[in-house]
């Protein structure tokens, strides 16, 4: 089994869960709570990374932070060395990849908040953001731990994006998917069947959990 | 507001742990074209033990490679599956003068699964057999293999007939992973790879004449960004020792021409 490659994909999870978690939530509390006319312009562009296949998304990636790109230029200017594959480079990829994972469920929780809480906490005289701390997030906890365990688990398991914008180098960019990739155009089937086991059991054991923290009835999307 | 204190120190962390997970690694990084996948392991673990130094390795096609270079992917030393795409970084000012140095060339074969039953003494002919209903090869866009395919069945008259029962590998690897695993009867592979066990135990080969398609010289070059220029260029100069010329033979590849040499 590739350690290095699990180890890699586990670090890049683990980042770009937190990472979403901090960007996600004001994202979700504004499309929640301050909707305005044009919020489901705002929601189709969060969704898009569910549908737009991978290679797109790694292809307009890839240009975005390639050595034409302003972004490109500046990061090369900073650090001395090209951003794309490197391993923010799919910190970056993976953030755009698995917003939807992390915004989708904290909102859906803010929007089960019964409001008549949050007015009453007005009420009594609390600012917006003693509210939010004090009300909005503890009631929201469950959607907030199922976002970071989402997100950490699909960008576990992304590929195409991945292979795009990271180029597949050993320690920096190969991750667990690519390692069974990698694994099978060697003809190393006992390799790989291992590793996409173990990736099939975490799975599970994911969406077990991400279910059993929500306990409404079932839906096939467990946003 | 806390909130924005908090992010901030959350950015700050990541980033701690992100530029600590990209300590500029000492390996030598090889892009390797994946018919190398056969031999090139057992090659850079030789090479580690007598320099002592480590080489990491990645498979793939030689037009993702090439690209991939182009738009700054960090590799050291690029083994191309053909001349052309080092010519093309070469004359792009991408890598280090003079270090150009062809090192094989690839042979294609007709290769069948077992359980196909083909008749492969009948040569190429055979993939215009009812029992072909899959043939796999390399992407042809970007995988000299897949020229190569493409050239030979040009040149026997049959790339119109077969053309619809093509199935293209990412690279000549996955080509070949296609048939391995019996999801195409017969694919127009690397010599490297229909040697390697998995294949030989599951199928035949038979060559494709050398004169169906146009010589696959391959190339390997040093890449100008490169940190490790010194042990790319000791790598380059381990493959011409005699020992290691005979473990490419073995390996399915022929000696690159005298005159591509002297180039």
């Amino acid at each position: 089994m590739d350690w290095t490659a699990i180890g890699l994909s586990v670090r890049l999870a683990a980042l770009v869960s937190v990472l979403l978690l901090v960007i996600a939530l004001p994202i979700a509390y504004w499309l929640t709570f301050k909707r305005r006319r044009w919020t489901f312009l705002a929601e189709a562009v969060v969704a898009l990374p569910l549908v737009l296949p991978p290679t797109v998304l790694g292809f307009y990636v890839l240009l975005a932070i390639g050595s034409r790109s302003p972004i490109g230029r500046l990061w090369t200017a900073w650090t001395g060395h090209g951003l794309a594959f490197t391993f923010q480079a799919l910190v970056i990829a993976s953030l755009v990849y698995s917003l939807p994972f992390a915004v989708q469920p904290i909102s859906a929780a803010f929007a089960r908040i019964d409001s008549s809480l949050l007015e009453a906490s007005a009420m009594l005289g609390a600012s917006s953001w003693r509210t939010f701390v004090r009300i909005t997030l503890p009631l929201a906890k469950e959607g907030i731990l199922a976002a970071a365990v989402l997100s950490f688990a699909h960008t576990l398991g992304e590929f195409g994006v991945v292979l795009m914008v990271g180029g597949n180098l050993p320690g920096v960019t190969r991750t667990i998917s690519i390692a069974i990739y990698d694994q099978v155009q060697a003809f190393e089937y006992q390799a790989a069947n291992q590793t996409a086991l173990l990736l099939l059991v975490f799975s599970f054991l994911v969406l077990a959990a991400v279910y059993a923290l929500q306990r409404r009835p079932w839906s096939v999307s467990p946003l | 507001m806390t909130y924005v204190r908090f992010a901030v120190l959350a950015v700050l962390v990541s980033a701690a742990v992100s530029s600590a997970a990209q300590l500029p690694a000492p390996a030598l990084a090889v892009a390797a074209a994946s018919d190398l996948q056969s031999v090139m392991p057992a090659l850079a673990s030789r090479f580690e033990r007598e320099t002592s130094g480590r080489v990491t390795l990645t498979f793939g096609s030689s037009g993702n490679f090439f690209s991939q270079i182009q738009n700054g992917a960090p590799f050291d030393l690029f083994f191309s599956a053909d001349v052309d795409y080092p010519r093309r970084l070469e004359a792009a000012g991408l890598t280090e003068p003079g270090t150009l140095q062809p090192y094989a060339i690839g042979r294609l074969v007709l290769y069948a699964s077992k359980a196909s039953g083909l008749d492969l003494g009948r040569g190429l002919a055979v993939l215009t057999d009812a029992r072909v209903r899959r043939i796999a090869i390399a992407n042809p866009e970007h995988a000299p293999y897949g020229r190569a395919a493409v050239a030979a069945l040009t040149h026997e008259r049959l790339y119109d007939q077969v053309r619809a029962r093509l199935v293209l590998g990412e690279n000549v690897s996955q080509a070949a992973q296609f048939v391995q695993s019996g999801n195409a009867q017969a694919g127009l592979l690397a010599l490297s790879l229909a040697l390697a066990p998995a294949l030989r135990a599951s199928g035949t080969y038979v060559d494709v004449p050398a004169a169906f398609y146009p010589a696959i010289e391959q190339a390997a070059v040093v890449i100008r960004a490169s940190s490790r220029k010194d042990a790319a260029r000791q790598f380059l100069t381990f493959l011409g020792r005699p020992e290691i010329v005979q473990m490419l033979k073995d390996a399915g590849f022929l000696p690159p021409r005298p005159a591509a040499a002297a180039r």
